[in-house]
């Protein structure tokens, strides 16, 4: 049985494919379950953690086929641009309130990031850790990096944000009464990164574009002004 | 032969997006310049829209997908995070609601304000 699972795990294709399953998996359970946690990124990824632990299968074996998912991630970035393109005029009329809105964003982001912080008395390197969580993963883990927070811990903040924007925008957005399709996709994208952003997309072209340009204009100000807060720290 | 062509261009901006990275001193990803040379190009006329449309429709599509790797990596950080696992999901969950709700509210009100404003200039 065991020599069974290790033949299985090492074929090239285990990885993408039980991926793809559970992804399936997730996305009928979502259709069946109204409910903003039965959602299909967050439901493959637990069976897929539960599946790998009880087949006793490393992370780094997954990985080394799963990467091949991964790798079409940059390219999908670069076509953010489309629906951007698409939606420039709207972005034109809107600019004052896109970029106060993502300044706000960042601001309100730092500002929890630093209570919370203070209420648990952690040290400065442990805020220089959280505090790109809502950027996207190579931008936060630059600033992290720079910043002297711990690496690691910035990209599992960041992978954690990202799928709590993803599984809870309809809902927080619905809570919070935001309706207007520029306002939505600037909150998702300010709040959490690429991963929220793929949930943006589904809701609408405009959200999806505005969403994809926060996460860029959010990374960019927040690699500039993320040595004056640690400063301030 | 429609799709490959269109992949080779995303494919050849998104290779331009990470050389750039490589070449400037600035801690940006490739992902993003990657983005900012598509919408240049775009802008300029260089590339038309059709021109990768039907394949960055299908990569936007299946993003979340993709997604799925990095997230079951937290597999490996239960460890490091247990730690500090309080204000790490206070920050990352509680904070995302927060900065997410006041984001889109400010933006909201900043719009829905500017647009009156407009509709009474036309008005007057």
């Amino acid at each position: 049985m065991n020599d069974f699972i290790v033949t299985l795990s090492e074929t090239m294709f285990f990885g993408v494919a039980i991926s793809l399953i559970c992804y399936g998996i997730g996305t009928f359970v979502n259709r069946k379950v109204k409910f903003p946690l039965a959602n299909p990124l967050l439901i493959a990824a637990i069976l897929l953690i539960v599946i790998l632990k009880i087949m006793d299968i490393e992370y780094e074996t997954y990985l080394s086929e799963a990467k091949y998912i991964s790798y079409l991630l940059t390219p999908a970035t670069v076509c953010l641009a489309v629906p951007l393109y698409e939606k420039l005029q709207l972005l034109k009329d809107n600019l004052k309130a896109v970029l106060l809105g993502i300044f706000t964003g960042i601001v309100i982001s730092a500002i929890s990031i630093w209570g919370v912080c203070v209420v648990f008395s952690l040290d400065e390197s442990v805020f220089a850790t959280m505090l790109p969580k809502s950027t996207t993963t190579a931008i936060g883990m630059a600033v992290s990096e720079e910043m002297g927070g711990v690496v690691n811990i910035t990209v599992a903040m960041i992978a954690i944000t990202g799928i709590s924007g993803n599984v809870l925008a309809d809902w927080v957005l619905r809570l919070f009464r935001v309706t207007e399709p520029v306002a939505r996709g600037i909150a998702i994208g300010t709040s959490s990164h690429v991963m929220g952003t793929s949930k943006a997309l589904e809701m609408g072209e405009t959200e999806g574009a505005m969403s994809g340009l926060a996460v860029a204009v959010a990374g960019l100000i927040t690699v500039l002004i993320a040595p004056l807060l640690v400063g301030l720290y | 032969m429609k799709y490959l062509k269109q992949f080779g261009i995303i494919i050849v901006i998104s290779f331009m997006g990470e050389l750039l990275r490589e070449l400037l001193p600035f801690s940006v990803p490739g992902s993003i310049y990657g983005l900012v040379l598509m919408l240049l190009a775009l802008f300029t006329g260089v590339l038309k829209v059709s021109q990768v449309k039907d394949t960055s429709g299908f990569l936007l599509d299946i993003m979340p997908v993709l997604f799925i790797p990095s997230t079951v990596g937290l597999m490996d950080y239960f460890g490091v995070l247990s730690d500090i696992i309080l204000p790490v999901l206070l920050v990352c969950i509680l904070g995302t609601i927060l900065v997410m709700g006041v984001t889109g509210r400010v933006t909201q009100h900043i719009i829905i304000s500017m647009d009156k404003q407009k509709g009474r200039e036309i008005n007057e």
